[in-house]
């Protein structure tokens, strides 16, 4: 995603070229060095960026090398400069993402974050290597309402789901970053119940998660019956008719029943984003 | 309030009467919408979100505590949602958000590098023996009285009990800040116990606001060239060319333009800034105008630690003084230049003095670092180019311009000019010293009275620095002969330890300081700085490190260097790797 960039300029901006691991690729000014990597075909491994929110560079694993830069850069949020020279594959790059999936490893509980759990098989993590007794994020699993779930124990704190309920989606500002240190957690105003907050149940928090911590219920209970099989479900292509601004759906169906509510990120209406009738209104349909 | 969503919890008549005496009548006015918050009203909140720390910092004080209610009431009148609010009042040291069940004063115990040698746990259960509230914390800044404590008051102002000799008799410190014997005298330290720190009059006649007065006739640019002459670099750690930070912002066309001084002083070690602002705060309130004008910035803001009540005592006067003799405020000193300074005070937490944080703690928010870039010099504070400078350097200006080149005539050609340390530990006389750059280590070890007992290592630079051996006398302190030989100036500590301590312990303690000082925004920090820690503790239980830990350490600084995102994390391995290098932790006892 090109960030500091108008419509014009895109149209009719300049371009630069950049190295990336030694060759040489023309791309927009002001495009992220990961739009770069990207349309250099090469894939890098993100976990608090997403194409419909703005960058906060907190998890570090998407970072690259920059000739003349003293540390690594995180490249989802670096915008690309002429002449930039770029390395992704060398080992100070595999080096600092292989620690990052291995303390997240250690910390909190992968099991429904697939795409993670491929990345770090792929930079070889190993968190058996920590002293005894290491602290872990632990969390009991809240369980406050029959709309959705939050199991922290899961959270990798990338600020996706505070950003979605405040100034990049929802403007709700319902759950915050409290804290601090390894002792931050995502919370309401004193950890209050989610009925009792500001949340209007819009489930934005839960689209943009990506470790599944934020659930629909109806996800939650199936799994916790083992009865959650996603390879068996089918999506279906929607436009919710609760009112006439044209919010795409995906309707996602286990056994005839529709068990949870997306909408496309890159859809131009929703940007991924619904309200709580097209996400939950099924519910009561 | 139709969008602002409140729990049901009230505040009390006292809650609702402190909040209302610190925020300003205009920002009292609560604006009720009936439709959601959008953009315009995003804006409008965040005018006033710059108060919330005034706030919270009330509620505390009167309160003892954030309570759901209270809390409710600031949200309320500055329009900021609670979720975001609580995020903020869980992020200081100073802030309570569970009721303390007492109505005491809460003493603060300094559990880091020179206290814990000097007996700062045993200090602790003397004073919870004797029945006080206590709290056992980061460095206080007052290394140089180990063991420290800070008394944060309920129903009294908040205290430090070792101020009372300097409030009585303001320069009783001025036995233990010395230069060497031939520097041409001091510079920075030449007012501490000569000039009356709570007097403007008395500043003025020792030479004061001479050089704001040439500053505003010769004009920023001009100040920045001379600045630029002197070879002035920043003291607050990183050793930044202060030329070239001014003008990036003196080129920059973004209005209004900040200067702000970073008195947030929490470096394990550090005392530095205090010892100046408490005793020459005049010379701070000069030097930040004097950036102001090189700069054209109208707003000077200092954010000062929440732990120095004597410092935000005098400097608090200094700009009252200042304002009403016309030396801040509209048409400074009859120039047509206006510009004033806020007093912002900080509640406690490392991370606040990173200048980034800083930022952000100023707009009212969580003290998180940004990304940088963009720099502070073309996005600082609200977006608007910001200069972001050390008290102390910041107090050199007076003298630079005031000498001239003569600045130079110290020093030595890269480092020009004197510069303060902090010496604490086993060193006969702690305190601040004043001298040239390039004095060596041992000089300097010898002005401060000699080292008491045999100096197994020292710790150059504070937490965040590296230890190095006691053969390392002869290196002049300047900051490329420190870097040359691995180590770093950084906010001028030196703090020494004979073979009687115990490093495991020590390290234990470093380690756990930047568990809970980082910020716990990134990844590689948030959790490298926990399972570092981890690491050494386990150490203490087991006696060694294994051939795999010492690996793990390794591979985690390397990582917390490279990929975090501020200082803390890149600098948070340093202590440890060098104490493992040096053989004083790590292998078998
Ligand atoms: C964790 C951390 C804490 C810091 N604390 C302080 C501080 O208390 N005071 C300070 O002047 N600089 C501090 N710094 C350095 C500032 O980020 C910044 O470099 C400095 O204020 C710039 O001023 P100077 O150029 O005058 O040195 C800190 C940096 C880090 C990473
Ligand atoms: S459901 Fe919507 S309002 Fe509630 S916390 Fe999530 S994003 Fe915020
Ligand atoms: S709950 Fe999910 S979206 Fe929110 S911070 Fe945690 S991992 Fe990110
Ligand atoms: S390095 Fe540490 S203190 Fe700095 S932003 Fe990251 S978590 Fe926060
Ligand atoms: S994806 Fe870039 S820092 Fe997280």
């Amino acid at each position: 995603m090109n960030l500091h960039q108008t419509a014009v300029e895109r149209e009719f901006g300049t371009q630069v070229t950049v190295k990336i691991n030694g060759g040489d690729f023309t791309v927009d000014e002001g495009d992220t060095i990961l739009t770069a990597c990207t349309q250099a075909g090469i894939d890098t491994p993100t976990i608090c960026y997403a194409e419909n929110l703005t960058p906060v560079n907190a998890c570090r694993v998407c970072v690259v090398e920059v000739e003349g830069n003293r540390t690594l850069v995180p490249s989802c949020s670096r915008p690309v400069e002429e002449a930039m020279v770029i390395s992704t594959d060398s080992d100070r790059v595999k080096h600092s993402r292989k620690m990052v999936l291995e303390f997240l490893g250690t910390a909190n509980d992968l099991s429904e974050a697939p795409q993670i759990n491929e990345w770090s098989t792929e930079y070889g993590v190993d968190i058996t290597r920590y002293a005894e007794g290491a602290e872990r994020f632990d969390q009991p699993v809240k369980i406050q309402d029959n709309l959705y779930i939050r199991d922290y124990d899961k959270c990798v704190l990338c600020y996706k789901c505070v950003d979605a309920c405040g100034e990049e989606a929802q403007f709700t500002f319902a759950i915050a970053m409290s804290g601090r240190g390894f002792d931050n957690r995502i919370s309401t105003e004193f950890d209050v119940a989610l009925p009792e907050s500001a949340c209007v149940y819009c489930g934005n928090c839960i689209a943009v998660c990506p470790t599944n911590a934020l659930q629909f219920k109806t996800e939650f209970d199936l799994r916790q019956e083992n009865n959650w099989r996603e390879e068996e479900q089918t999506v279906t292509q929607t436009v919710c008719s609760y009112c006439g601004v044209g919010c795409n759906l995906e309707l996602h169906v286990q056994d005839n029943q529709i068990v949870k509510v997306t909408s496309p990120a890159d859809h131009e209406v929703t940007n991924g984003m619904l309200c709580i009738k097209g996400r939950f209104g099924w519910k009561y349909v | 309030m139709a969008d602002l969503h409140l729990t049901i919890d009230n505040s009390t008549d006292a809650e609702r009467i402190s909040v209302d005496a610190v925020l300003a009548p205009d920002a009292r006015v609560v604006i009720h919408e009936s439709e959601r918050l959008v953009r315009g009203g995003m804006a409008r909140k965040n005018d006033r979100r710059h108060l919330l720390l005034p706030a919270l910092h009330a509620l505390q004080a009167d309160i003892g505590w954030i309570s759901a209610g209270g809390l409710n009431y600031i949200s309320d009148v500055l329009q900021v949602p609670p979720a975001e609010a609580y995020g903020v009042a869980t992020f200081y040291e100073l802030f309570r958000t569970e009721d303390p069940g007492h109505s005491d004063s809460t003493v603060h115990v300094c559990m880091d590098t020179s206290c814990h040698i000097a007996g700062a746990e045993a200090f602790a259960q003397a004073l919870e023996a004797d029945g006080k509230q206590v709290h056992r914390g980061p460095c206080l800044g007052q290394c140089e009285r180990a063991p420290a404590q800070f008394v944060q008051g309920r129903g009294a102002a908040d205290s430090v009990p070792a101020d009372a000799d300097n409030i009585a008799s303001p320069g009783a410190f001025l036995s233990i800040q010395r230069a060497a014997g031939d520097t041409g005298g001091l510079r920075l330290l030449a007012n501490v116990g000569v000039v009356d720190p709570t007097s403007l009059v008395s500043y003025r006649e020792h030479g004061g606001y001479v050089a704001l007065e040439k500053a505003l006739s010769m004009g920023g640019q001009a100040v920045i060239d001379e600045v630029r002459l002197a070879g002035l670099t920043g003291r607050g750690g990183a050793g930044f060319p202060t030329a070239i930070k001014w003008q990036g912002v003196a080129d920059e066309q973004g209005r209004p333009k900040h200067v702000i001084a970073n008195a947030d002083e929490s470096e394990p070690g550090t005392f530095k800034d205090r010892t100046l602002m408490e005793n020459d705060p005049f010379a701070l309130i000069e030097g930040l105008t004097i950036a102001g004008v090189s700069v054209g910035a109208e707003n000077g803001w200092i954010y000062i630690r929440g732990e120095y009540p004597l410092a935000t005592t005098r400097l608090t006067n200094a700009i009252e003084q200042a304002r009403t003799a016309g030396l801040l405020g509209v048409d400074v000193m009859g120039s047509g230049f206006d510009f004033d300074i806020v007093l912002h005070t900080s509640a406690g937490r490392y991370i606040c003095g990173e200048e980034t944080a800083l930022l952000n703690a100023l707009e009212g928010k969580r003290a998180n670092p940004r990304a940088k870039p963009p720099f502070p010099q073309v996005s600082g504070l609200w977006g608007k180019p910001t200069i972001v400078n050390n008290v102390e350097t910041l107090c050199n200006l007076p003298g630079i311009l005031a000498h001239g080149v003569g600045y130079r005539l110290v020093g030595t050609e890269r480092s020009p000019g004197t510069r303060l340390f902090c010496l604490s530990g086993h060193v006969a006389n702690p305190g601040v010293y004043e001298v040239p750059q390039g004095t060596t280590l041992g000089e300097m070890i010898e002005i401060a009275g000699g080292a008491t007992g045999s100096t197994r290592a020292i710790l150059m630079g504070g937490a965040a620095g590296s230890f190095i051996d006691a053969d390392q006398l002869d290196m002049p302190l300047t900051g490329e002969d420190t870097r040359e030989r691995g180590t770093t100036l950084g906010s001028g500590v030196i703090t020494l330890f004979d073979d009687t301590v115990d490093f495991v312990l020590l390290l234990t303690r470093i380690t756990e300081f930047f568990k809970s000082e980082s910020c716990g925004q990134c990844v590689p920090c948030r959790v490298g700085t926990t399972r570092q820690h981890e690491v050494i503790v386990e150490m203490g239980v087991r006696g060694s490190l294994s051939e795999e830990r010492n690996t793990l350490i390794d591979d985690m600084a390397l990582a917390m260097a490279d990929a975090s995102i501020c200082g803390l994390g890149h600098t948070a391995a340093g202590a440890v790797q060098s104490a493992i290098r040096l053989g004083l932790i790590g292998s078998a006892l």
